[in-house]
């Protein structure tokens, strides 16, 4: 019989070894039974929905949410598939995701990229979520596509427009279906051509934070190559309420057109300011003023209220889509929710049948497997017409929509409409465009 | 010259709104001698009352308009407002059309009562604690009430128009000989200095001219002596706590056409109020009333592209850095008094 000494130092060792063992963050490390982070061992999977939940754009937010509660019905066989039965890749079939039933926990964004990145880190740690989407800012898409690089998981970005997400702050973990502000600029602008000609004076009120610097830089090359001229670009701050002291200055400047590079609150109160100003009904130069909204929301639109009406921006999708895959959508949400979906709830339904769709494709959770599934995939039928998911920048091209505030809503969802469809060609550029210059994919992390 | 008459125009407005929300702030702390950091959500409440008047004179039934469809395709539901059942449409969306001036006389017995349950009810308990544990407390209201007003309207802004005979603008500079368009005024900004200069008035004449506020006055000075006069001092400060409350409520109410209402439009306001407040001189309403115009102002002329081109980002620290500068100067704010905050 043998007895097992146990010494003070032998113990402390021991226990230093083990302490420093479960120190290490699970989510950086792989078990060694498991090839890549969070594989599911079970029967279902874990998707983390990461929405604002608080904070000024939790109303965009809790429409995410619903979409995705959408999302997930139709992927394990409920409802009435809305496009599923539209996507033109059949692999998927409402059986869950590779035969595992998909559950789904959520986290709240708060719109701050702290609080996010904190808890994409507890979904992924605390809850084995395989996969990361949502979203309603660049700043958070760009802090936790980050995480999901370091982390091993795909990272499916939500509402997110800067050109940096899929520009200098690239990853390869991480896909964006949403459009962008180099997209906003390439079809606003012939319409704004179009519309009020290409003699034009502009002046430009940019938020000044990351989405504004790259929204102002592409609507203003994208005006200058028209013939327009900038007579001013004025920054803003983030947490300006009142733009009265901003606009004023604007009818003495010698412009003619408006262009408010802000979204959220800041682009209720800027243009609610702006025609409480008057703009709208002077004439400066001999030609009517005109007031431009690079990136519309119809969200947003409906708290500037009347203020909309007649004023020209971009959209990444419109429910008054007349497409197949946009009417199954619209009818599932609406059916269920009692309202049309939002932009936002669009592109976050759409990037979760994506991701679906190419675990199916590859036969596999892997990362790496569903990155290179969805690198270079081309498909339809999910409300943007024909859509290429681009390999050099994970970033989707498809037609992008220019719409205007409507003059004669029939209801408080009814805010604007389509003017134009703009062809995907026109607003493609190529993966060096000096606008997206600075970033580099890098290579797929699984976790292993 | 014309833009520094512009920017003198739109200080003035945003001044309004920080001398309304400054008085009431200093009114309370001169009287109870309480910093309550919940002010600016009374203001955002009041904005809210605005809203929630609004929706009752909408309040509507629905009717079915066969000829259109909504996005699903099924036969239109129109609402039609009670109000045209009641007056007839003409009348009924005149009422319609004013419901942010109406909704003053909504606003202001809500507003007493919120005062006065939350002085009673909650801040009351904190008269004798240090300053610190008031601010936390009242910090701690605040962040409650505009989760609850979130939980209740939404997270988006609400727009909420003035009358239609109030949109639009003055062209300011032709009154003063410059050309069209040099100095362009909405007619609700106008409308609101106004309005704030009446209020601002109307509280002045209260506490100068009436008995409840000259005594109300003297307990400011002397709480002591005034209750030794057999004088029930707190019942009056409680009243002054809900009059506080209105005032900031009505600035509120007459704020929303100007920026949507939102839940977080107090604190948008509060920190600037607060410095309001300390440059004026803590417990002084003069100090309070001429600090809110002063740096509303200044804040206003620093927004100016001719001064931002010298200065970057003065914009965004006029306000303080002016706080600073007074504050060194005159450690007792402009119009402060010996005594306060100083034991």
């Amino acid at each position: 019989m043998s007895k097992t000494i146990l010494s003070r130092r032998g113990l402390l060792r021991t226990g230093a070894i083990a302490g420093a063992g479960l120190a290490v963050p699970t989510i950086f490390t792989a078990s060694s039974a498991r090839a890549f982070t969070n594989a599911p061992s079970g029967g279902a999977v874990t998707l983390g929905f990461n929405v604002p939940q608080t904070g000024p754009y939790a109303d965009e937010g809790a429409d995410e949410l619903r979409a995705y509660e959408l999302a997930v019905e139709h992927l394990n066989g409920g409802g009435d598939g809305g496009m599923l039965g539209t996507f033109s890749s059949k692999a998927l079939e409402g059986t869950g995701i590779n035969g595992h039933k998909v559950e789904y926990v959520t986290g709240d964004t708060q719109t701050k990229s702290d609080a996010a990145r904190a808890s994409a880190k507890s979904m992924i740690e605390k809850d084995g979520a395989i996969m990361i989407t949502g979203g309603s800012s660049s700043g958070v898409a760009v802090a936790v596509q980050g995480l999901c690089q370091e982390a091993g998981v795909i990272f499916m970005a939500g509402l997110t427009h800067s050109n940096d997400t899929t520009g200098k702050d690239k990853k390869a973990n991480g896909f964006r279906h949403f459009f962008n502000a180099y997209m906003s600029g390439a079809a606003l602008a012939p319409v704004l051509g179009d519309q009020y000609g290409t003699d034009r004076k502009a002046y430009h009120l940019t938020a000044d934070y990351t989405w504004g610097w790259t929204q102002e830089e592409s609507i203003k090359a994208a005006t200058e190559a028209l013939g327009w001229e900038t007579v001013e670009t004025v920054k803003t701050p983030l947490a300006q309420t009142d733009f009265s002291s901003y606009i004023a200055p604007v009818l003495n400047s010698g412009a003619d057109v408006l262009i408010l590079n802000h979204y959220g609150g800041n682009m209720v109160n800027s243009l609610t300011n702006a025609v409480q100003f008057g703009l709208r009904e002077k004439q400066v130069n001999g030609k009517q003023f005109e007031i431009v909204v690079p990136l519309f929301s119809r969200l947003m639109a409906r708290g500037a209220g009347e203020n909309v009406k007649g004023i020209l921006g971009s959209t990444n999708w419109h429910w008054s889509l007349q497409d197949e895959g946009s009417k199954a959508f619209v009818k599932s949400f609406g059916t269920k929710y009692g309202f049309p979906p939002s932009q936002a709830a669009h592109t976050c339904y759409v990037q979760t049948l994506l991701y679906a769709d190419a675990v199916q494709r590859a036969g596999s959770f892997d990362p790496c497997a569903v990155a290179e599934a969805l690198e270079g995939y081309e498909f339809d039928g999910l409300g943007n017409g024909p859509t290429l998911y681009r390999a050099e920048d994970h970033q989707c091209f498809k037609d992008v929509l220019v719409v205007r505030g409507k003059e004669n809503p029939t209801s408080e969802f009814d805010l604007l409409e389509v003017v134009q469809v703009t062809p995907r060609g026109q607003v493609e550029y190529a993966p060096d465009h000096p606008m997206f210059a600075g970033g580099a994919l890098g290579s797929c992390n699984s976790g292993a | 010259m014309d833009a520094i008459i512009l920017q003198i125009l739109n200080g003035l407005d945003k001044g309004s709104a920080y001398a309304l929300i400054a008085l009431g702030l200093t009114l309370i702390f001169g009287t109870l001698g309480v910093v309550n950091f919940a002010h600016g959500a009374l203001f955002m409440i009041g904005a809210f009352c605005a809203v929630t008047f609004s929706r009752l004179l909408t309040l509507s039934h629905q009717v079915v308009d066969e000829t259109r469809t909504d996005f699903l395709g099924n036969p239109l539901k129109v609402d039609v407002p009670y109000m045209h059942d009641l007056f007839g449409e003409g009348t009924g969306a005149a009422i319609i059309d004013w419901a942010v001036p109406l909704s003053i006389l909504f606003s202001i017995p809500v507003m007493i009562a919120i005062g006065v349950i939350m002085e009673r009810g909650l801040i009351k308990h904190f008269y004798k604690r240090p300053h610190a544990d008031q601010i936390l407390v009242t910090f701690g209201l605040a962040i409650v009430l505009q989760e609850v007003i979130k939980q209740v309207f939404g997270a988006n802004p609400i727009p909420t128009p003035a009358p239609e005979v109030f949109r639009g603008s003055l062209d300011f500079g032709v009154l003063l000989g410059f050309d069209p368009n040099a100095i362009i005024y909405p007619y609700w900004r106008l409308v609101y200095f106004g309005f704030a200069a009446v209020i601002i008035g109307a509280v002045f004449a209260f506490l100068q001219f009436t008995t409840f506020g000259m005594v109300v006055r003297a307990g400011m000075a002397d709480r002591e002596t005034v209750g030794l006069l057999g004088i029930n001092i707190d019942k009056r400060f409680t009243i002054m706590f809900g009059l506080a409350a209105a005032v900031a409520g009505l600035a509120g109410v007459m704020y929303a056409p100007i920026n949507s209402p939102n839940y977080h439009m107090g604190m948008d306001f509060l920190v600037l109020s607060f410095v309001v407040v300390v440059v004026g001189g803590m417990g002084s309403l003069p100090g309070a009333v001429l600090a809110g115009f002063l740096l509303g102002i200044l804040e206003s002329f620093a927004s100016m592209n001719e001064v931002k081109s010298i200065l970057p980002g003065i914009d965004q620290i006029i306000i303080y850095l002016v706080a600073i500068i007074i504050l060194l100067t005159r450690p007792r704010g402009l119009m402060g008094r010996k005594g306060v905050m100083e034991d």
